[in-house]
């Protein structure tokens, strides 16, 4: 590789940042170990949901390396697949409104007048908005109310494409805002006029043209907001709108543990602390690919 | 500057009437509507009684007819009863306000106290061994779950030290010491998470102000470092974050509503949570609209500091 490349060098300086990289390594560890709960599973023989009453909340043993919950669950398993739909949910739910405030700074920044007038009111009145109190409304509507045909609403996955759509819909102003002010400066320059002179439509120069050049701030801000993300889906949970039992992510983990603060205080300790570990990784991991990509933000 | 906050007010007097339509619409579409409760407290009715209590109280019109209904009578002054606690809406809102604010007013205070001075004292020590701690803890602070947090509060100072309370509020006419046990958890989970988030701010914007020019000449000119830091520098560093201080303000109002939650602190976001949940559509509608309103006046208000603060900015082509 070219040692002057701008990857090379931003490679280069993301590597210095040591904090980044231990971090990177535990969310790939933590990306691996969830991947690989069946196994886990396999070896210990119990399932994330096999309930045994007569084991509840035992201390942690061979047979259970972190105890079991108090309907007797293993704590471990239920860590493990939790933190399966925890990632998941947060990794998707980030790339959906990512995706959605792309398209409108996109659109915004490249057509500019009325059209960018709008959408940036439109951005600005999302980002003015008490939005966990209004996202408590939006999680507790009926369904069936909306319309949708009762085999999406009674289905099981039902509460976690719920929380991806609700975090898309809601979390797109930053990107938003990013990409049309990258997008204002990048399309008078040369390259886009070329694009133009040989006739390349408006939506070929848009996500052909001036998209490539802002990659790299977006996926700074996705992996910023993956963390955010999980906090919210982690929140919602908690209060038992997010991911719906007997499905186990780490929010729902701890909607029980407060009530068995007294008799089992380590459940409340677990969950959480995966959730924090998770969420500080990513921001450490997006303040290193910030700092690689873009040396003038720090310092 | 008169023109541009005419428009700006404008503008959130419009978002508020669209979102108070939208809210309106979100809780009609929550489970449930008044006729089933109604229905459910009294085994006798049959559905043509149902339909008929539906036409009664309007509830068959269409939905932008039932919204026109309620902001008429609202703007009348008639917000309702609320279902759960059985009093008119206002009469529950103002209490649960006032929690509030004591609640979030003690934390924000606190939280601008320390994170300000935490903020500034690391950029003006980049790389040293403060500066790393003060980014550690700010990383920290945005990171953590704010229920788990105060979860873990509960377990070491309710469970393991029996020294405060797991949650809930004073009666009234306790002492002040009997008050203030109360609210340390609380405040204490709510600053951490805010300080994280504040001191970032003070740091980055204070680092950007330290590397102008006129830092440089000020230090040229014999002024000590310190003086430099938190005289010139502190001044200019601190527009974006009042700014960001003022955003925050607003949300202050809607209450930390998982803190409020966890420690049954009868605050607004306790409230909103609570009226959400108990299917009282009257209390959720009213106190999500005044957390909307007052969030949007504090986006105004923050738009205002800052044209304020900095003479340098020029609003729709005349000087702020």
């Amino acid at each position: 590789m070219n040692k002057n490349s701008p990857l090379f060098l931003a490679i280069r300086r993301f590597r210095r940042h040591k904090l980044a990289i231990f971090s990177a390594g535990v969310l790939l560890t933590m990306i691996l170990l969830v991947i690989l709960a069946p196994l886990v599973e396999k070896w210990l023989g119990v399932g994330a949901n096999d309930v045994d009453l007569y084991s509840r909340m035992v201390a942690p043993s061979a047979e259970h390396p972190l105890g079991t919950d108090e309907l007797g669950r293993d704590v471990l398993i239920r860590l493990l697949y939790g933190g399966r739909v925890s990632l998941f949910t947060g990794l998707m739910a980030a790339c959906f409104a990512a995706s959605i405030g792309t398209v409108i700074g996109l659109f915004a920044g490249f057509f500019g007048g009325r059209l960018d007038a709008t959408l940036m009111r439109l951005t600005d009145s999302v980002i003015a908005l008490p939005l966990l109190p209004l996202l408590i409304v939006l999680v507790a509507i009926d369904l069936n109310k909306l319309g949708l045909p009762p085999a999406i609403v009674e289905s099981e996955d039902v509460s976690f494409y719920r929380i991806v759509f609700i975090v898309a819909i809601t979390g797109w102003t930053t990107v938003a805002r990013l990409v049309r002010g990258a997008t204002l400066s990048i399309k008078e320059r040369e390259f886009v006029m070329a694009a133009q002179g040989v006739g390349a439509s408006n939506l070929h120069i848009m996500f052909r043209h001036i998209l490539p050049n802002l990659l790299s701030p977006i996926i700074v801000a996705v992996t910023l907001s993956v963390g955010g993300v999980i906090l919210l889906e982690s929140v919602l949970s908690f209060l038992g709108l997010g991911i719906q039992p007997p499905m186990a992510s780490w929010g729902n983990m701890l909607t029980n543990a407060q009530q068995l603060i007294w008799e089992a205080p380590m459940l409340a300790v677990y969950p959480g602390l995966l959730i924090f570990v998770t969420v500080i990784s990513f921001n450490f991991l997006g303040d290193g690919l910030q700092d690689a990509f873009d040396p003038k933000a720090e310092y | 500057m008169r023109r541009f906050l005419l428009i700006r007010g404008l503008q959130s007097l419009v978002v508020l009437v669209i979102m108070s339509f939208v809210i309106y619409a979100l809780i009609g579409l929550m489970p449930g509507d008044p006729i089933d409760l109604m229905i459910s407290a009294n085994p006798n009715m049959t559905a043509a009684d149902a339909a008929a209590l539906r036409e009664l109280y309007g509830l068959d019109l269409p939905i932008y007819e039932r919204y026109w209904n309620w902001l008429t009578t609202a703007l009348s002054g008639d917000l309702g009863y609320s279902r759960l606690f059985g009093q008119p809406v206002l009469d529950v809102l103002f209490p649960a306000l006032k929690n509030t604010v004591i609640l979030m007013g003690t934390a924000f205070t606190l939280a601008v106290c320390v994170a300000i001075p935490i903020g500034t004292f690391a950029a003006s020590k980049p790389r040293s061994a403060v500066d790393y701690g003060v980014n550690l803890f700010a990383f920290a602070g945005i990171s953590i779950p704010s229920f788990w947090l105060a979860l873990m509060l509960i377990i070491v100072f309710s469970v393991f030290l029996g020294w405060l309370p797991a949650g809930g509020i004073a009666s009234d006419g306790a002492g002040l010491f009997e008050q203030a046990k109360y609210l340390v958890l609380p405040v204490a989970t709510i600053a951490t998470l805010s300080i994280g988030s504040y001191s970032r701010y003070t740091r980055s914007s204070m680092l950007e102000v330290l590397r102008q020019d006129y830092i440089r000449t000020a230090r040229a000119k014999g002024a000590s470092r310190r003086r430099v830091v938190w005289k010139h520098a502190l001044r200019n560093a601190m527009i974006p974050v009042v700014t960001i201080l003022a955003l925050d303000f607003g949300y202050l109002f809607s209450g930390a509503l998982v803190t409020e939650t966890i420690f049954s602190w009868p605050g607004m976001g306790k409230l909103i949570f609570d009226s959400v949940m108990g299917n009282d559509f009257n209390l959720a509608l009213v106190a999500l609209l005044f957390a909307t309103a007052l969030t949007l006046s504090a986006n105004l208000l923050a738009d205002i500091c800052y044209a304020w603060l900095d003479p340098r900015i020029v609003i729709g082509g005349e000087k702020a």
